[in-house]
């Protein structure tokens, strides 16, 4: 069976290595796609949208729909690691630290709950004390990635980067915090109801700023539309409404992001984790 | 001289995705496809998309790392074949 498997693969990598024979050269002024399209964004994009990063235009506004369904995906994404991998069943056993002399107690029945707060503390099967330096450091990096990852949704008009990108270093700078602390320092901070509602909004916030255009007299996805809501310059407005639609995305992406992890690492029960 | 560069990187990420699948430890594996997909950063930014290099910088090499250790966390480290 290895044999045959390994015979597939070579098969289709050798049809794969054929078929990009026909490829144009890279950067080839003369393949097709070069000849039509690209000049065509090369020219008018800058003029018509006013954002200088031609791949923001192209995504955000003249592939618009494509980019509405990507963020849809990923929504999916979460919602199918959140309905496969939850575990709401109670659990039977239960470890609580006593803060102050570091007692670990193991409570078998599950009737019997100990009040968690400054006393008592609700614990792993596999707890490890975390350390003091990666705490320490982590702390100090976690604001600094936010903000990087605020300037990278704001500025994808202008430079690399967007809703997706920000979003995912967003995202990963909460599972920082979840992985250098403890899982549930994250989830007792932001709700994981917080974040399912916060994978909606953004899908929503896409497709909100949308459908806002067509009562606007335009069509959907059309932002030059929006220009009587906005202050500022009308030649502006597209860029400001790629802004919307990108600051959807990186919330609803950050959103996903934890929510597929703290699935992941804790099976579910959103107890104990890395 | 944009051509050594791109065989260089285009050597080490075959490398890295022959070992991928030969390693036994599922958690080097995690680590492996974390230097492939930096790799493959490196090879969109010299041909010049550095929008798809930032994807695959914090998409490829940063979350997927986490969620390949994360789910070897939680099932086993060693491969069965």
């Amino acid at each position: 069976m290895k044999f045959l498997g390994f015979i597939v693969v070579c098969l289709t990598g050798a049809l794969l290595l054929y078929g990009t024979g026909d490829f144009s050269n890279w950067g080839d002024p003369n393949s097709p796609a070069s000849l039509h399209l690209s000049n065509e964004y090369i020219e008018r994009a800058l003029e018509e949208t006013q954002v200088p990063n031609l791949v923001t235009a192209v995504l955000a506004d003249y592939r618009g729909f494509d980019t509405m369904f990507e963020t849809a995906v990923i929504f999916c994404a979460g919602l199918a690691c959140f309905l496969l991998l939850r575990d709401f069943r109670e659990k039977k056993q239960r470890f609580y630290r006593h803060i102050p002399t570091g007692v670990i107690l193991h409570v078998k029945n599950s009737k019997k709950v100990l009040p968690v707060g400054r006393e008592f503390e609700h614990i792993d099967k596999d707890w490890v004390p975390s350390d003091l330096i990666i705490k320490t450091v982590c702390r100090i990096l976690v604001p600094f990635i936010q903000i990087y990852a605020m300037y990278v949704v704001a500025h994808g008009d202008f430079s690399p980067g967007g809703g997706f990108q920000g979003g995912v270093i967003f995202g990963s700078s909460l599972i920082l915090i979840a992985i250098s602390y403890d899982l549930k320092i994250l989830v007792r901070r932001i709700k994981e109801k917080v974040f399912g509602i916060f994978a909606a909004v953004g899908v929503l916030i896409y497709v909100g700023i949308a459908a806002l255009c067509m009562p606007m007299g335009g069509n959907f996805l059309d932002y030059s539309k929006l220009a009587p809501l906005l202050p500022g310059d009308p030649h502006h407005v597209r860029a400001l409404g790629m802004l919307g639609v990108e600051i959807g995305v990186g919330i609803a992406v950050t959103a996903v992001m934890v929510i597929i992890y703290i699935n992941i690492v804790s099976e579910g029960r959103l107890e104990e984790g890395l | 001289m944009h051509w050594p560069i791109d065989m260089i990187v285009l050597t080490f990420i075959i490398f890295c995705a022959i070992a991928a699948i030969s390693v036994k430890d599922l958690l080097a594996t995690a680590i492996l496809f974390g230097a492939y997909s930096f790799m493959m950063c490196l090879l969109w930014a010299v041909m010049g998309a550095v929008d798809v290099a930032f994807t695959e910088a914090s998409v490829g090499a940063g979350v997927s790392t986490v969620f390949f250790v994360a789910a070897v966390f939680r099932t086993s480290r060693r491969t069965k074949d």
